[in-house]
């Protein structure tokens, strides 16, 4: 065992030099960073920047082309979806994927399967195993119905709750799997001030009642520079920045990439990757 | 349905005495349909069963699980052929066992139903390990390649009586083992087992992938595992209905298992409603009388068949059920519904 030395403050996620592309398109070229334990981190950075890429990439959706992903000390890179979420990373979708036809309350309990003991057989035959099973279930999507403020909802179909509920709901249903890490990808998208502080609030409790470590992508700088404590800045699949966010806020290469004072450099590369075919493109809608 | 706290022998004591009623009723009424109808009347109530079993089954993975078969004719054609086969080499043995009679002939069909079951589970197994690691319809393309192969073996099989038809040793054909009883018994016990794996943890995590398969398996759900194990139980349950049909008549021909038989089978479950066990039991009922009805108009009965469907897809496009299933409360709700 080679393994090395592990300091009391060992990364949780740590990404080495990812990189991931699509046909022709550097999606994610060598993103290098890492998120300590009951960390709030942002991801932030413009439109397209690859930020859910990355996302994908560390949950499995994606295989990456290069570098390698460490979680909790083991190497997870290019691991299936359904392993990376039993290993304890869970992730809300920037483009809500709830179970629609189901319940609030069936929403939160899917992500259990994970734990559930009761086999076919056991549900089939309806016997003790079966009862304990769904009984447990049901108190722990209770408990996490309640903190988010959904338990009056438990028995409505998904698709009829209000947007900013969906995605309490998705946050809800992630942490069902009991994660050791949460992604959420830009869970304010749609909410208005109030909710987005409610947002807030749910985020700093995930972290400091539940021990969470939270990593978020969010277009929302409010929210990204009131509860994220480190944040790392992409731009074109590239890392141009990273910090606290007070230091964030004022590096000239985040200003240019949010404000658009491009060198003429940068043009010229923004102007390739537009200008190159659509079947180029990442196959995936779910991209930024 | 909240579940009891704890399970004592008392709730075990009950469920034998409700399962003991059941059977007894379906005998009575077995004795009751054996005097009251007529042969011909008799025949669509066993096809009414064998058509829920089917319509049911191939729900659990087309409706619950949002996977489509388009071939499952296919698994029916193995249940079929292996009870007849089975049945008919067991027989003998078994009747010197235990003495010819109605003991006899329940072992002899329901170890060869079983052994049907497992098989078609088997061949299901075969067919969805390679086609359901995949996200899409390629299920569809694969099983109705299954469901013509299938068909195809049969018919070239000289065991098996080939193209002619599989009429068993004795010139008799096969023994009618297929009685009112064994085939609602049957319907009763896969009812149950598919209604149990639909509202369970295994159940919520199919109707899960079928609503959105990326979210599912970012909930650490194994996809493809429960998909092959819905679509292995779909398998063995048409297996099962097609042993049950096989005993319905002297022998079975290759082409009672064509590829309109699947279609038949989709049918029933879109006229119930896609992903509602009720919906399919209805639907197998509703497609089992209409087709005896329309049997005299020959070819004609086809367009009707498509007029039908095209008129419910219109009108109610959900299926008559929709996804929602039928119980006490939903008449009790019905009224306050949207």
């Amino acid at each position: 065992m080679t393994r090395s030395v592990t300091t009391p403050r060992s990364p949780l996620l740590a990404l080495e030099k990812v990189e991931k592309i699509f046909g022709g398109l550097r999606a994610i070229g060598g993103v290098s960073f890492a998120v300590e334990p009951r960390q709030i981190f942002g991801l932030i950075g413009p439109n397209g920047a690859g930020k859910t890429t990355i996302f994908n990439v560390v949950t499995g959706v994606y295989q990456p082309d290069g570098g390698r992903v460490r979680f909790d000390g083991e190497d997870i890179s290019g691991w299936p979806p359904a392993k990376v979420a039993a290993r304890g990373i869970a992730r809300t979708f920037q483009n809500i994927r709830l179970f629609r036809s189901m319940t609030v309350e069936q929403n939160v309990m899917v992500a259990g399967f994970r734990i559930h003991k009761a086999g076919l057989l056991s549900a089939v035959l309806r016997n003790q195993r079966y009862m304990d099973d769904e009984r447990e279930f049901r108190r722990r999507a209770a408990e996490l119905l309640d903190i988010f403020k959904l338990k009056e909802l438990a028995a409505e179909p998904a698709d009829s709750l209000p947007y900013g509920s969906q995605r309490r709901l998705e946050i809800a249903r992630a942490l069902m799997l009991s994660p050791k890490l949460l992604l959420l990808d830009e869970p304010a998208a749609g909410m208005n001030s109030q909710e987005a502080a409610e947002l807030e609030k749910q985020i700093r409790f995930l972290r400091d009642e539940l021990g969470l470590t939270v990593v978020l992508v969010e277009h929302n700088m409010s929210v990204v520079m009131a509860v994220c404590e480190n944040i790392h800045v992409v731009d074109h699949g590239e890392t141009i920045a990273e910090g606290p966010p007070a230091l964030v806020k004022e590096h000239p290469k985040v200003l240019a990439a949010y404000l658009g004072e491009e060198s003429e450099e940068q043009a010229v590369a923004e102007y390739e990757a537009v200008s190159r075919p659509f079947h180029d493109k990442p196959p995936e809608p779910d991209h930024d | 349905m909240p579940g009891h706290p704890q399970l004592g022998t008392k709730d075990w004591l009950i469920r034998v005495v409700i399962s003991s009623g059941v059977v007894a009723g379906i005998w009575g009424l077995g004795l009751g349909v054996q005097a009251g109808l007529i042969e011909y009347v008799q025949r669509i109530v066993l096809l009414c069963g064998i058509n829920i079993i089917l319509a049911v089954g191939l729900n659990l993975i087309n409706g619950t699980t949002g996977q489509f078969s388009i071939g499952h004719a296919g698994f029916m054609a193995v249940g079929a052929y292996a009870t007849a086969f089975v049945g008919v080499k067991l027989a003998p043995g078994v009747a010197a066992a235990l003495g010819a009679g109605a003991l006899a002939d329940g072992v002899v069909f329901n170890v060869a139903l079983l052994v049907g079951a497992l098989l078609s589970g088997v061949a299901g197994l075969a067919v969805g390990v390679p086609s359901l690691r995949l996200k899409g319809d390629y299920l569809a393309i694969v099983t109705l390649g299954f469901g013509e192969i299938i068909r195809l073996v049969f018919n070239n099989t000289k065991a098996l009586g080939s193209a002619t038809g599989y009429f068993g040793d004795s010139p008799a054909g096969l023994p009618p083992y297929t009685s009112f009883f064994w085939v609602w018994l049957w319907v009763v016990i896969v009812v149950l087992i598919v209604r149990n794996i639909t509202f369970s943890q295994s159940g919520r995590s199919l109707i899960a992938i079928r609503e959105d398969e990326i979210a599912a398996e970012a909930m650490a759900t194994p996809t493809t595992r429960l998909k092959v194990t819905a679509f292995t139980v779909s398998a063995a349950t048409a297996g099962i209905a097609g042993g049950l049909f096989a005993h319905m008549q002297s022998g079975i021909r290759p082409e009672d298992f064509k590829f309109e038989k699947s279609i038949d089978m989709i049918v029933m479950i879109i006229i119930g409603g896609l992903g509602s066990i009720s919906g399919a039991v209805i639907g197998g009922i509703f497609l089992a009388v209409t087709l005896e009805l329309m049997r005299d108009l020959q070819e004609y009965r086809l367009v009707l068949y498509a007029l039908l469907l095209v008129i419910i897809m219109i009108v109610r496009p959900e299926g008559l059920l929709g996804t929602r299933e039928l119980s006490l409360s939903f008449f009790k709700r019905k009224a306050g519904a949207k």
